[in-house]
């Protein structure tokens, strides 16, 4: 990188000042009839975007709407084929994101680009470095700014803490920290709070919203809709590479904004109607699993899942969950305990035994567990009956008998894509999903394992999903639902399992389950409200990063 | 069609363009050679060099020489074609097998170096079992020596793939070390207990019955027949059949795979297996058309199948089409030595070239401006991840 400009006292504008901007001056930033074609695509068709100075800006849309495009061009990491972009009035073309942060630009993407080894000031100075003098960084000026920087914006942090020791919002904040470091005026924040707790999002957007208020202007990507509901001054909502509707918060709610986003009416929460559970299917006793340093993160956890029913399993990520996935689908082998499934004991089995015996799963990281992104989307809807009838005849794999069930599940499912034969990753995260989901909600099973189903999608895909789920449940399936989504768990099950440090600390009813009653079980493990706990606590073992 | 055709070019750009720019270089070296042997610089020499090694490969002649004077005359002769061709595909033969023994573990994401070792095992085992079935029927004596070797092969590729199976161990270091202890160990033999008294060197006893059919020409041999059947059955199994999806399963998403129901130990050491199989089968061909194992048998197949697997993309078709390349550039080979005077070894510079303009792939892409998309199979991957991954 070499040397960066000299660091410039922090940014002019104070929060009066700011106030008195946001009326009268340009926008801080201006996007013009910016179009981007790809192969195929009209990826931005003519988007126009005004941020102004001090204003939460939101950016609303499915996957693939062409969010991630225009911030792209944004960035510098895309040229746009027509359009403007003004910086306070000014036309400029950004050639490459180091331009764009010289300009004040910054992201904060969704997976954190930090060093988890090194300390919070050398990740932020890694790149922007502060000679003292040519051969040897000072330091001491940057830690000086940093612990300042961190004042201002209401989130102290010792800047000399290893990054890799930090909870995920924590780390989120160094992402800012180092993007303030560098004098940034326009922050875009790719969905934020996908990896934050219900706290930590209500502590980030404090963050937030402090920031605006000192006069930065921040565009926030996301497609939860109660959060921009929350946050944003203005919202502008993009579908299929076009800009179809601005609002503010004040005069839109949730079934607008999905509307718009969507195309259609949609319903955000589907009716999950009654259940009729039977005897139980899945039955988990007294398990214990490690993960693999050898810690026991699932202990002593007992629940039984019956036959017509969900179950579902709350807890902030990284509380015990995905080793209790593991476990029960054959993918790792618990310590002590039993899991038994339809009344026969399936303890450490493989995969293979458990789907025989009837269980399904969707795994909650489709890229590493459920699909083979390489091998085309047709192989991937036999991914788990590849060698059994009828994807088989004789010693060879049939690929007619492939290709009819492939083009059903896609008619089925309303998985996009132009050809079954086109690699997995050509598909969206919500195709590419609901394409697991296809695959595994197909065969002939008694119990179903959803890990996170919904992660990442939009609320067409999650809305279409959450239905092939109850309708699962209606059939007889006996149905684990484990989220990390709070509202996905309150909406669809039957019962709630609120998981915490590696035990179930609380089960509660789904239907007359509250959401503070959930969230708090799901924080501090109890129901009554906890004391302030130090910055951090509330992830628990989930603090670290993967 | 249009997109069929642009999918291939995709798919051979790399390979064709690694061809000639190997090709171009090894004409500079030509040159340079020049000056050794004419005591001047021959800027037509690489020219007359390389319709030398077409002529010797396929018999195919389209220059006269007189001195330094080239006139144009395409010409064929259809008794030294079927000759040369003959040699070319007997060449071809042990390295499309090579090729496949590293071109089907680079389909479950295994960088197999250990062809060398497991050719010499292979042929090592087709030489002891071949002298004991010496006296035996033909037919049956060749069957159980190449079995042997198949075995042999097979049981070296085994280690490498159980030790990386359940301890971890990087097939490429095993393999390595497994190929130095495959070459050190059977020199050591067969210079001592196994060497057979009379030759001027040492060897193995003959391997009488059990040597290499010939169908037709002077070394038109039933492994040519064998070679292109076991391409075939290849194709077949990794294409074609469940397990072919577990292999390309497991080299693409282990993770997958194994929640899928496969068993990664399983298709590992399997594969492995087969690979070794392959390298073997190459090996024992070689040394039962040779008739007996030498002491010095200094084969380079083994690593020369890096290359054929290379350039083939990993696909059996293409290892064929590439082995019958680099088998009539062995096979052109000692008519560019007799007439062009260019030392022999010339092949293994260009061979090596084509490996290094194959490995540096992104290079190639920039020179022709490529501007399809990165085709790669993407197992191929395979060799520039193995260095320093860990096994996380």
């Amino acid at each position: 990188m070499g040397a960066s400009p000299a660091p410039i006292p922090p940014t002019t504008s104070d929060p009066s000042e700011a106030a008195v901007t946001e009326t009268v001056t340009a926008p801080a930033l201006e996007m013009r009839g910016i179009t981007k074609h790809y192969p195929g695509v009209v990826a931005n068709d003519a988007i126009d975007l005004d941020v102004r100075p001090g204003e939460i800006h939101a950016l609303l849309g499915e996957n693939g709407a062409g969010k991630s495009t225009l911030m792209n061009i944004l960035y510098g990491l895309a040229t746009p084929d027509s359009g403007e972009i003004l910086l306070d009035g000014t036309a400029v073309r950004i050639g490459g994101p180091s331009d764009a942060i010289a300009r004040g630009i910054s992201m904060v993407h969704q997976h954190f680009m930090l060093v988890p080894v090194l300390s919070v000031a050398d990740n932020i100075l890694l790149g922007a470095e502060t000679m003292a003098n040519a051969v040897f960084i000072d330091r001491s000026e940057a830690h000086d700014r940093i612990v300042e920087l961190g004042k201002r914006f209401g989130f102290e942090i010792d800047p000399e803490v290893k990054v890799g020791t930090l909870s995920v919002g924590w780390q989120q904040r160094v992402e800012i920290l180092k993007a303030l470091y560098r004098q940034a005026r326009i922050l875009v924040l790719d969905e934020p709070t996908a990896v934050l707790t219900p706290q930590e999002t209500k502590e980030i957007f404090t963050v937030l919203r402090r920031l605006a208020d000192e006069g930065h202007s921040i565009i926030f990507i996301s497609h939860k809709l109660h959060e921009v509901l929350e946050i944003a001054d203005r919202i502008t909502v993009i579908r299929r590479g076009k800009v179809v509707g601005a609002r503010v918060p004040a005069e839109t709610d949730e079934d607008d904004l999905a509307a718009l986003m969507v195309g259609r009416n949609v319903q955000l929460v589907v009716d999950r109607g009654e259940s009729h559970p039977a005897g139980p299917t899945l039955v988990v006793d007294d398990l214990h699993v490690a993960d693999d340093r050898g810690q026991q993160t699932v202990r002593g956890v007992s629940f039984e899942v019956r036959a017509g029913e969900i179950l579902g399993v709350a807890g902030v990520a990284g509380n015990g969950q995905e080793e209790l996935v593991e476990a029960i689908t054959g993918l790792r082998r618990p310590t002590s305990g039993t899991v038994s499934l339809a009344g026969r004991d399936a303890t450490g089995r493989g995969p293979r035994q458990l789907q025989q015996q009837g269980m399904s799963f969707v795994p909650g990281d489709r890229h590493r567990f459920g699909l083979i992104l390489s091998f085309p989307v047709s192989d991937n809807l036999v991914l788990t009956q590849y060698d059994e009838a009828p994807y088989v005849k004789g010693i060879l794999r049939d690929d007619t008998a492939i290709e009819s069930w492939a083009k059903r599940a896609i008619a089925e499912y309303d998985i996009r894509t132009p050809s079954a034969t086109l690699p997995a990753s050509s598909l969206s995260g919500g195709n590419q999903q609901k394409a697991v989901v296809a695959r595994e909600f197909s065969r002939k099973l008694s119990a179903l394992i959803l890990d996170q189903p919904t992660r990442g999608l939009d609320v067409g895909s999650i809305e279409f999903i959450h239905r092939q789920v109850i309708a699962k449940r209606n059939e007889g399936a006996a149905i684990l639902l484990v989220s990390a989504e709070l509202d996905e768990v309150l909406e669809l099950s039957d019962r709630i399992a609120v998981m915490y440090r590696g035990e179930i600390v609380g089960l509660v009813d789904g239907r007359s389950a509250s959401r503070e009653e959930v969230g708090l079980l799901m924080a501090a493990g109890r129901r009554s409200i906890p004391p302030v706990e130090p910055e951090g606590a509330a992830t628990g073992a989930g603090g670290g990063p993967r | 069609m249009r997109a069929k055709v642009a999918r291939a070019w995709a798919l051979a750009s790399v390979p064709v363009v690694s061809i000639l720019l190997a090709l171009l270089l090894g004409s500079l070296l030509i040159i340079a050679s020049s000056l050794a042997t004419e005591k001047q610089i021959n800027l037509m020499l690489p020219i007359v060099a390389y319709e030398n090694l077409l002529q010797g490969a396929t018999g195919l002649s389209f220059l006269d020489v007189a001195g330094r004077n080239l006139t144009f005359n395409p010409s064929i002769n259809p008794d030294q074609a079927a000759r040369a061709i003959t040699n070319t595909l007997a060449a071809a033969s042990p390295l499309a097998l090579a090729g496949l023994a590293v071109g089907v573990g680079f389909k479950a994401g295994l960088f197999n170096i250990g062809g060398t070792g497991q050719v010499l095992v292979g042929g090592f085992s087709a030489a002891l079992v071949g002298a004991l079935v010496a006296q035996q029927p033909a037919p049956i004596a060749f069957t159980i020596a190449v079995i042997a070797g198949a075995l042999g092969g097979a049981l070296y590729g085994f280690i490498p793939g159980f030790l990386k199976a359940f301890t971890g161990a990087h097939e490429v270091v095993s393999t390595i070390m497994l190929n130095s202890l495959a070459s050190f160990v059977i020199v050591g033999l067969v210079n001592d207990v196994l060497k057979i008294t009379g030759p001027t060197f040492a060897r193995t006893a003959d391997i009488g019955n059990a040597a290499m059919p010939i169908l037709f020409g002077r070394n038109g041999n039933l492994g040519i027949v064998f070679t292109v059947i076991l391409v075939i059955a290849t194709w077949v199994l990794i294409y074609r059949t469940p397990l072919g999806f577990e292999i390309r399963a497991v080299g693409a998403n282990p993770d997958a795979a194994r929640y899928a129901g496969m068993n990664p130990r399983r298709l590992i050491i399997l594969t492995m297996s087969l690979c070794g199989l392959f390298a073997g089968l190459a090996g024992a061909f070689e040394i039962l058309s040779l008739g007996y194992y030498p002491a010095v048998f200094g084969t380079t197949i083994g690593f020369a199948g890096i290359t054929v697997a290379l350039l083939g993309r990993a696909h059996p078709v293409g290892i064929l089409l590439a082995a019958i390349l680099l088998g009539g550039m062995r096979a052109g080979a000692p008519a560019m030595q007799i007439t062009a005077k260019i030392p022999i070894e010339i092949i293994d510079v260009i061979q090596g070239l084509i490996l290094l303009f194959l490995a540096a792939e992104t290079i190639i892409r920039r020179l022709i401006r490529s501007r399809t998309e990165r085709v790669t199979p993407p197992e191929l991957g395979t060799v520039s991840k193995s260095y320093g991954e860990s096994s996380v």
